[in-house]
This record gives C-alpha cells, structure tokens and sequence, in this order.
C-alpha cells in the first residue's frame, strides 16, 4: 500500500500532522492548567522540601503542556523520526501479540478499571491516561505500517470513536462512583439535585442551537480535511485480499474465525438484536433507574459491559486494525504481508473422539446406502458433540440454578419464562469465548461438524 | 422612524407566520413552545437534569441531527448520482473533480459514519441510565429498530460509489446471507428443503439472491440497494423516529430518579 513511498518522504507528510497534534495536546493540557487554577480545583500533590512551596496539579499539567510544546518545535525540525519507538520495541510487540494477548489483554484491562474504578475515574489520573495515549499515538504515527492503517480514511472514524467511548465510558463511571458513594451516605444521587423545572425555551433550544452549529463545524472540517475514499472502479473478478466489510460489520467477520457464516453471520446477531430488546422485560431490578450507578446494578452493568466493549468493539477494532490479507492477524507495527502464512491444524471434536481416543476411525455409511441411514451414521459420528451441546442449552439453565446463589434468588425474582430467555442468552453469548478457548487451547474446529448439510458448530 | 426588527415584526407578514410577540418574557416563551410546529415536539419546561449535556450526552439529539444532515445531502447528491453500471462511478469521480461544492461526499459519508458511532453512544448512555425500565420499555424496542436501520442505511449506501471498496464489502456482507438456516442455498436444513426431488433453495432463490436481485453483486443489487437506501429504508426509519420522540413525551420526558 505504502510500497512507493519512501520512510523519508513519509516522515516528512507525517511531520506536519505531528506539529500540529503535539500542539493540540499542549493547548488541551495548558486550558486544563488554566481551568483548574481559576476555578480554584486544583489539587496539591506535594510540598517542595526547604521552602514548602505547594505543587499542585496546575504546576503538573502546565508542565506536561510545555513538554508537548517542545515535542511539536522537534517534530517540524526534522525531528520527527527520532520520536519514535525504539524497533526492538515494535518488533518485541508485535511478536508476542496475537488474538489471545489482544482479546485476553484488553479483557484484562477492563477488568482492573473496573475493580479500581474508585481510583481510576479521578480526574487527574484520567487526565493523565488519556494524555499517555495520545503521546503513544503520536509517536506510533512515525511508524509506517501503523501510520498507513490508522490513516485509512474510513478507519479514522473508528479511532475518534475509541475516544469517544474512551471518554463516555469515563464520565459515566465517575458519576456512577459519586452517586453510589452518596447512597452510601444515606443522601441522593446527584441527577435528583437538578430538580427543579425550567423553561425550554431559551435554556434547551439554546443549547440545542449551539450543538447544531458545533457539530456541523466539525462535519465541515472534517470533509475538507478527509476526502472520502473512492478506490478503482469495481471488478467482478479483481478479489482484493483482505476483503472486509464495512467497519461496523467487522466483529461479525471476526467471528467467522471462530463459527461458520450460519453462526456468525444470521443466528448470532438475531441473538444480538434479540437480546438488547429483550433486556428491559428481564432486568426485573428496580433500582438505577433515571441516574447511573453501578454498585446498584452490577449484574446489569458487567454483562453488558462484557457484551458490548469487549465482545462488540473490541472485536470491531481487532477486525479494522489487525487483520491483514488472508485475514491473518498482524501486531499494530507489522507489514500487512499477503505472503504470510499461518499454520492451521484446527481439529473437529469427532477427530478427538474416534480417532485420537478410541483409535477407530470415524464412522462413515456405506457409499450406497440409503438416505435415513447415511443420516444415522453422521449422527453417531457427531453424537459427542450433539450430546454435549444438548447438556450445555439443557442442563445449563438448572444448573446455574442449583449451584449458583446468585441466579437462584434470580430464578425465584423472575419466574420461569424470563428465567429461562435471560439464562438462554447469557449461554449463547458465552458460546463466542468458549470457542475462542477451544480454538487457542485444544485447536478445536468444530464441536459438531456435518459439512453433508452445512451444519458446522 | 421605528427601528427595523420592529417594523418588520409589525409587518402583516411576519404576524402570519409568528402568531405572537418574540419569547423574550416567560409568557411568550411558553407560546412560542405551543405554537411552532418545530418546536412543539418538546415540552414548554422541563426538569433541569433532563437537558443536561453530562446526563443525555445530547446522543440522541445528535444521531437526529446527523440524519437531517444525511437526508439533505443525500437529496443533493441523488441530482448528481445515477445508479447504473455505466455511470455510478464515473458520477463520483465528477462529484469529486467537477461538481462544485465538492465536500458534498464527504459529508454525507462522514456524517454516516459519525450516526453509526452515535446511535450506539446513545444507546450506550440509555443503558447506563437504566432509561430502559418500566415505563420505557417500549421506545427502548423502537431504539434497537433503529439502531438495525441505522446499520442497513449505512450498509446500503456502502455499495453506491461502485468502486472496488463497495462491491467486496456488500459481498463479504451479503454472503453471510447465502449461509441462513433453510433460506440460504449454503445454510443448513436448506437441503431439506425439496419438492418432488428438486431444491426449492438454490443460489437463484435463496435469502442472499433476495437481497442482491442476482446470483452475485450487480446491476440489480445497485438498483435495488438505491431504493432501499434512498426510500424505503430512510421512510421507515422516520416513521419510527417520530413514534420515539412521541414515546419520549408520553413516557414521561426524560428518566430521571424518581
Ligand atoms: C436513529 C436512531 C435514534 C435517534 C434519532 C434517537 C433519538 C432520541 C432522542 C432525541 C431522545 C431524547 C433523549 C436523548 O437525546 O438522549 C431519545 C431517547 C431515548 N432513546 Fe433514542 N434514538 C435513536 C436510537 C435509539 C436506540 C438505538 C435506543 C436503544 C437501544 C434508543 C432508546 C431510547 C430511550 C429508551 C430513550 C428515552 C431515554 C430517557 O428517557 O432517558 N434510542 N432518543
């Protein structure tokens, strides 16, 4: 893609963007500086040892605004290439990183935000972490392979919508951590402290009128800043590799990976569709309503938090960003190479069990035998699989029921139809990590595997 | 002489339009709720938390404005777009090096994007404000609607340009379709499916030859990707827009603690 332009030529477009990015990150840092000084809430952090001079967080970010001020003066003098990542660096990520490391990583990290959430969702620690991306950004741009992904105009809007999720997510938990600290104190939340009515007009026209006029200055920069992509004209028989769909469709192509298309591409998101509007007739919680909070509505909060950041985006982003042609994963640093192969010794369940454990060989009917039996036959091949799938959507629900306190009193809250759609989801959205699991530990292909029909699980 | 913004508001014109005095006290800025056809989508007051930026996110409002912004450059761009194998990308081309205003594209694919992005903040905000429970349920189910229509809007438009980027994306896409249980000629149980010995399900009557109007992407799937994505699908989403708003009234305004 960038095979005709050389690293210098590169370094030099990207110098400019660079300049102007460090600049930004300088003007966002010194109003934040600024803001926090004049309204009097900055924190101190620490008294300087002899004189006892407080350092307060204005000190901190007019700080880091001048740091950036420098990097941009570096960047337009040549200097752009040396704010980089060490190779070794890159080379040393992208080698370690795979499906597993992503998805298991940023599950991971989720998490830690989560339990801390407390610490995290301080403003200055939040200021901090977005101002640690946005400097791993800048100096990742230098790199090529990542600069020419990042870059692709339709996959712009995919980094401002990380941001923009980055951000959200942010403000909600931090009111979500206010109002449930305040609940705990016996006092209301928040949102309740705005009671009182106002006029709608001026106060929400108004405010209405000033997001229109906002937001069509940035459709209008925006539109001249990114031309929108327009690539040869179509061929039936050009296949370009890789062949994605469009971005918002990625997590589903993702999938493929691990189900067949009947899965991937029609059941699995009916249950998507299904499921988010099932969610209002069986959260029977009453609590959480009209604020936000999480202590109040955990259950609620990680299931959806699992579904929608880990599974949805995480998903979308790995498909836009880190697959490559033949849908081979490549690390953020690596050249999308069309040559580059990946072993795949994916097993079916049926292989495991008569042939690696009871060393018989698959039972297969007789070429010439009639219909109903051929049928038998591959049902006694699968019927591992068919048994275990059988277990898993029957004996699930009770057994969560049995074992579990927690759906126990939720059985008994919810009666059983809301019992058993709620439990059914929960189990269908879990068969998208269960076979991811199955996949990176065992090598699992299919658990039920009748290619005769096109039936693949 | 009286100065102008009063001569003109005096005007027998103006007071046609405008049945009252400009809402600059309490008594007029109610009026001017109740008497604008624009405007009387909302409530005359409303609780203070309900128009807070930090409690809506204004994501509802915003995914609204980008689809007016979609509706009026899509208007503009269908004077200049034929879909037709001849002429669909060599339209684009001129809209890029001919046609004045030439950010029109841009616009409109950029504000597509920016709806898909927004749509889910909104339902994201929803979610986290538990503005689903009772008694939202329902306009909840209208939300996921649109999210769906927002998505296939996008999708449609997608294959527009007919360039290399639109046709391989609406394959991927739309070969997913070819794999549905018993529709789909590659789904499973479609087999099954046979009359007297002959397949009713084959690659020339199946979910995906549905969607496409042909065995693979062509003249037909422009055809009737236009359609959906200049009529029909832009109707449905507006009908269902304005019973959300409606909804958002009755239920009550804004979720709020009770
Ligand atoms: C084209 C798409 C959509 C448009 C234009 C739209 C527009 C709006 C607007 C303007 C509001 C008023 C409050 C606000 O701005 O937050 C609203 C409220 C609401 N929306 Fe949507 N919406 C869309 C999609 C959705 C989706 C995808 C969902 C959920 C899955 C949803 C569920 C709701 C609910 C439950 C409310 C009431 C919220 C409350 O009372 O706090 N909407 N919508």
């Amino acid at each position: 893609m960038h095979g005709h332009v050389s690293y210098e030529d590169f370094i030099l477009q990207v110098a400019g963007f660079l300049t102007t990015y460090y600049l930004f990150i300088a003007a966002m840092n010194g109003l934040a500086a600024f803001y926090l000084w004049q309204s009097g809430r900055a924190k101190e952090l620490f008294r300087l040892p002899g004189s006892g001079l407080a350092v307060t967080t204005v000190h901190v970010w007019l700080l880091v605004a001048g740091v950036f001020t420098i990097l941009s003066a570096y960047a337009t003098n040549g200097g752009a290439a040396a704010l980089t990542l060490p190779q070794a660096v890159r080379d040393f990520a992208d080698a370690r990183m795979g499906p597993v490391v992503y998805t298991v990583g940023l599950l991971l990290l989720l998490s830690v935000l989560y339990l801390g959430r407390n610490f995290f969702v301080k403003p200055t620690v939040a200021w901090a972490g977005l101002n640690l991306s946005l400097l791993l950004m800048g100096i990742s741009m230098t790199d090529m392979d990542f600069a020419s992904i990042v870059m692709k105009p339709d996959n712009v809007p995919i980094v401002a919508m990380i941001y923009l999720l980055g951000f959200f997510t942010w403000l909600s938990a931090s009111k979500a951590v206010q109002n449930d600290a305040r609940t705990a104190r016996g006092e209301v939340p928040l949102e309740k402290l705005d009671d009182e009515k106002v006029l709608v007009w001026p106060d929400l026209v108004y405010t209405e009128l000033i997001c229109m006029i906002a937001l069509m200055a940035i459709l209008f920069v925006w539109a001249i800043l990114l031309q929108a992509p327009l690539e040869e004209p179509a061929s039936t028989v050009k296949t370009p590799n890789p062949s994605k769909a469009p971005w918002y469709f990625l997590g589903l192509q993702e999938m493929l990976v691990y189900y067949d298309p009947w899965m991937a591409g029609v059941v699995l998101p009916g249950v998507v569709v299904g499921g988010l509007m099932a969610i209002p007739f069986i959260d029977f919680n009453k609590q959480g309503n009209g604020y936000y909070t999480i202590n109040e509505r955990k259950f609620a909060y990680c299931t959806f938090q699992f579904g929608f950041l880990v599974l949805w985006v995480t998903l979308i982003v790995m498909g836009t960003f880190l697959r490559g042609p033949n849908w081979n994963f490549f690390g953020f640093y690596e050249t999308w190479d069309a040559h580059k192969v990946e072993a795949l010794n994916n097993v079916d369940l049926s292989q495991y069990f008569w042939v690696d454990l009871l060393h018989t060989g698959r039972p297969k009917a007789a070429d010439d035998a009639p219909m109903i039996v051929k049928i038998g036959y591959i049902l006694l091949r699968e019927s591992v699989g068919i048994m275990l799938l059988l277990f898993y959507f029957g004996g699930g629900p009770p057994a969560m029921v049995i074992y579990s306190k927690f759906f126990r009193k939720m059985f008994l809250r919810m009666g059983f139809v809301r019992y058993m759609v709620l439990s059914n989801l929960i189990l269908l959205m879990a068969l998208l990590p269960i076979k991811m699991l199955a996949r990176w530990t065992v090598d699992m292909k299919y658990f039920v595997s009748i290619p005769e029909y096109f039936l693949n699980f | 002489m009286p100065p102008l913004d009063e001569i003109i508001r005096g005007s027998q014109i103006w007071k046609s339009v405008f049945r009252h005095p400009a809402p600059i006290d309490r008594r007029n800025r109610v009026v001017v709720m109740l008497t604008n056809f624009f405007l009387h989508l909302h409530p005359v007051s409303i609780k203070k938390q309900g128009i807070s930026l930090s409690y809506t996110w204004c994501m509802g409002g915003v995914t609204f404005f980008l689809f007016l912004v979609e509706t009026v450059t899509g208007v503009l761009l269908m004077f200049y777009y034929r879909p037709t194998l001849e002429w669909a990308y060599n339209d684009m081309l001129a809209l890029r090096d001919v046609a004045s205003l030439g950010i029109l594209r841009e616009i409109h694919r950029w504000a597509a994007h920016a709806m898909v992005i927004t749509v889910w903040l909104h339902m994201y905000r929803v979610f986290l404000t538990g503005s689903y429970k009772p008694p939202r349920e329902f306009n909840w189910v209208i939300g996921v609607i649109l999210l769906l229509l927002t998505l296939l809007l996008s999708f449609t438009g997608y294959l527009l340009p007919w360039d290399q980027l639109a046709i391989w994306a609406i394959t991927v896409g739309s070969n997913m379709a070819r794999a549905h249980p018993f529709l789909g000629h590659e789904g499973p149980g479609s087999a099954l499916l046979t009359l007297d010995g002959i397949d009713m399900i084959t690659n020339a009557s199946d979910a995906r030859f549905g969607l496409l109007g042909a065995r693979f992407v062509g003249e037909e799937t422009l055809n009737r990707f236009y359609v959906l994505h200049c009529v029909a699908i832009p109707l449905a989403a507006a009908l269902l827009m304005a019973i959300h708003f409606w909804r958002v009234r009755k239920d009550g305004g804004i979720s709020g603690p009770l």
